[in-house]
C-alpha cells in the first residue's frame, strides 16, 4: 500500500511551520498509524533528514500519550486511539493529511507534538480524591451502589488524550474535565471534596485558556474512550450546585 | 513550555488562604457560569416568545378581537398595576434578558475564537447549520428586534402607524414586500436558533441526561417549527389575501 501523507512540520514552539508532502510505500494494512509513521521516519533518519517528532507510549490505546488529528478528525477514522488506528481503514493511493491537536491551550512543542499539561494542572487543581496513607482500607467499610461504581468507571475511562479538544471548535475541555469530576463526585469517597473539585478544576480549565462548551458535540464523537456528551451537564450541574453553596 | 511543577502550596486542601467569592461572582467568572446566563436569558425569552406568538394568532379571528386583545394587555394586574404598567415590567425583563445574553454571547464567542487560534488545514464540515449559524443568527435575531419595536412598538417605521390599531398597522405593514422579507428570514433564524438553543440551554443548566437527551433535542425542535410556524403565518396570510 501506498499513502501520501501531508504532515505539519515545525522544528519548534516558535518556529514557523508547514504541511510538508511524503510519499510511503510499503504500507502492510495491519500495520498501526504510529508503525506506519516509523516506515516514514527510519527511512527519514537513513537520508539524514530529521524524522517527524510525534508522542506515544503504551500503543495499546490506553495512555493517551500519542494524537494527531488525522484528514481533520481527532484519531483519524475509526473511534479508537492513533496508535490503535489501523493502515486497513485506508485505501491505497490515498493522500493523508496529519496535523497537531489544535489549541491555545495546548502549544505545539515539535511537529505532531503538544504540551499536554495544562491537562495536568486541571487534574492538580482537584482531580483527586485526599485519603489518609497507610494500609489499605477495610474493602467494605465504605459501600458504594452499584450505579456509582458503573458510572465513576465509565467516566475512569478517560486517558487525558486531548482528542476532545482537539476536536472542539472552541478548543473546550469541558469533556474531559466532566470525565474527571463526574468519576470522582459520584463516588462516596469523592463526597467530602465534591463541591471544591469541581469549583477549582473549572477555574483551572478557564484559566488554562480553553474555550467555552457550545454544545456542538464534536467532542464526545471524537473520544476514543466514549464519555459521552450528557458529562458535561452532570458538570454543569455538579458547578452550579457548588456554585450555590460557595463553600470555603 | 510549561511542564507541571506541583508545588506544596498546589497540594495543600482544605485550608483556603483566600476565601471563594461569591456565588454570583463565581458564576460571572467561570465560562459555565456566563453560559448559564444566557441559558436563563434565552428561556425567559422563549417564555414571552410562546406567548406572544399565541397571541398574535388572535388575528385571524378579526380586528375587533385583535385590537380589544391588544388593549386588555395593557389592563394586566388592574387595579394593583396601573394602566400598562405590566406592559413596562415586561419590557425591562426583556430589555434585561436581551442585555445579558448578548453580552455573555459577545464574551463568549471572543473567547472561544481565541481558545481556537490556529484552523485545521483539512477542513470537513463541522457539526448542524443550527449550531453554527448561532453566532451570525442570534446577530439577526438582535438586527430584527431593533426593527420590531421600530415597526410595531413605536410604529416608527410602519406605514400605517395608527396607535391602537395594530389589526390595520400589522395588515398595511405586510402589503410591503420588505417587511415580509425581513420578517420571514427573522422567523427562520429564530427557528434555527431554538432548535440548537433548547437543548444547549437544558445541557448548561444540567437538565440533560443520557435518557432525557433525545426528548430534549425532540421538544427544542418542536418548539422551533411551532413557534416559525405560529409566528409566519400571520404575514403569509396577508400576503395571500386570508387576511385584510
Ligand atoms: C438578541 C440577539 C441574540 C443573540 C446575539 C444571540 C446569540 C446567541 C449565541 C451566540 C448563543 C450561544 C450559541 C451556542 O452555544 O452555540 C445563544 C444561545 C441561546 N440563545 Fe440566543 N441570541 C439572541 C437572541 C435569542 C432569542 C430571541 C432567544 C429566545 C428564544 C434566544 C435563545 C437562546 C437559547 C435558549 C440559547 C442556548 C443557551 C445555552 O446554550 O445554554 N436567543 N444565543
Ligand atoms: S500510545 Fe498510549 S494511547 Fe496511544
Amino acid at each position: 500500500m501506498r499513502l501520501t501523507l501531508r504532515i505539519w512540520r515545525q522544528p519548534g514552539p516558535d518556529a514557523d511551520g508547514a504541511m510538508t508532502t511524503y510519499e510511503v510505500d510499503g504500507i502492510a494494512p495491519e500495520m498501526s498509524f504510529l508503525e506506519m509513521l516509523d516506515t516514514l521516519n527510519e527511512r527519514l533518519i537513513t537520508e539524514g533528514e530529521d524524522p517527524v517528532a510525534f508522542d506515544h507510549d503504551c500503543r495499546e490505546g490506553i495512555c493517551g500519550a500519542c494524537g494527531m488529528v488525522i484528514n481533520g478528525r481527532a484519531h483519524g477514522p475509526e473511534r479508537t486511539t492513533t496508535c490503535q488506528l489501523h493502515m486497513r481503514h485506508f485505501a491505497d493511493g490515498d493522500t493523508v493529511d496529519v496535523e497537531p491537536w489544535r489549541a491555545a491551550a495546548f502549544p505545539v512543542v515539535r511537529d505532531l507534538v503538544v504540551d499536554r499539561s495544562a491537562f495536568d494542572r486541571i487534574i492538580g487543581a482537584g482531580g483527586y480524591v485526599t485519603v489518609p496513607t497507610g494500609s489499605a482500607p477495610e474493602a467494605h467499610a465504605t459501600p458504594v451502589p452499584k450505579p456509582a461504581a458503573d458510572t465513576a468507571f465509565e467516566h475512569a475511562e478517560c486517558i487525558g488524550c486531548g482528542a476532545c479538544v482537539a476536536a472542539c471548535p472552541n478548543g473546550s475541555a469541558m469533556l474531559f474535565t466532566s470525565a474527571k469530576v463526574v468519576h470522582l463526585n459520584v463516588l462516596p469517597q469523592g463526597a467530602p471534596e465534591r463541591e471544591s473539585r469541581v469549583l477549582d478544576m473549572v477555574g483551572q480549565m478557564d484559566a488554562e485558556g480553553f474555550g467555552g462548551c457550545t454544545n456542538t458535540g464534536e467532542c464526545a464523537v471524537a473520544c476514543p474512550k466514549g464519555i459521552p456528551l450528557p458529562s458535561i451537564a452532570a458538570m454543569n450541574r455538579e458547578f452550579l450546585r457548588a456554585a450555590r453553596k460557595a463553600p470555603r | 513550555m510549561r511542564w507541571c511543577r506541583p508545588t506544596v502550596a498546589d497540594m495543600a486542601l482544605a485550608t483556603r488562604a483566600v476565601p471563594r467569592p461569591s456565588t454570583l461572582a463565581t458564576l460571572w467568572r467561570s465560562t459555565i457560569g456566563k453560559k448559564t446566563v444566557m441559558a436563563v436569558t434565552g428561556v425567559v425569552m422563549l417564555l414571552f416568545l410562546v406567548a406572544h406568538m399565541l397571541g398574535n394568532l388572535k388575528i385571524f379571528f378579526g380586528a375587533g378581537d385583535y385590537n380589544a386583545y391588544a388593549s386588555w394587555l395593557r389592563t394586566i394586574g388592574e387595579p394593583a398595576l396601573h394602566h400598562g404598567w405590566f406592559l413596562w415590567i415586561m419590557r425591562v425583563g426583556l430589555v434585561a434578558s436581551v442585555a445579558g445574553h448578548v453580552v455573555s454571547a459577545w464574551q463568549l464567542s471572543r473567547r472561544d475564537l481565541a481558545a481556537r487560534p490556529t484552523a485545521y488545514v483539512h477542513r470537513r464540515p463541522r457539526a448542524s447549520y443550527a449550531t453554527r449559524t448561532m453566532r451570525w443568527g442570534g446577530v439577526i435575531l438582535a438586527l430584527f428586534i431593533v426593527w420590531h419595536i421600530l415597526d410595531l412598538t413605536t410604529l416608527t417605521v410602519n406605514p400605517r402607524a395608527e396607535p391602537g390599531h395594530p389589526y390595520e398597522n400589522v395588515v398595511a405593514d405586510f402589503h410591503n414586500w420588505y417587511a415580509d422579507v425581513i420578517y420571514l428570514v427573522a422567523m427562520l433564524a429564530l427557528g434555527l436558533h431554538i432548535r440548537h438553543g433548547f437543548r444547549s440551554a437544558a445541557q448548561t443548566l444540567g437538565a440533560v441526561t443520557r435518557r432525557g437527551d433525545r426528548a430534549f433535542r425532540i421538544a427544542g425542535n418542536v418548539l422551533a417549527l411551532v413557534l416559525t410556524a405560529g409566528f409566519v403565518a400571520v404575514p403569509v396570510s396577508v400576503m395571500t389575501g386570508v387576511l385584510n
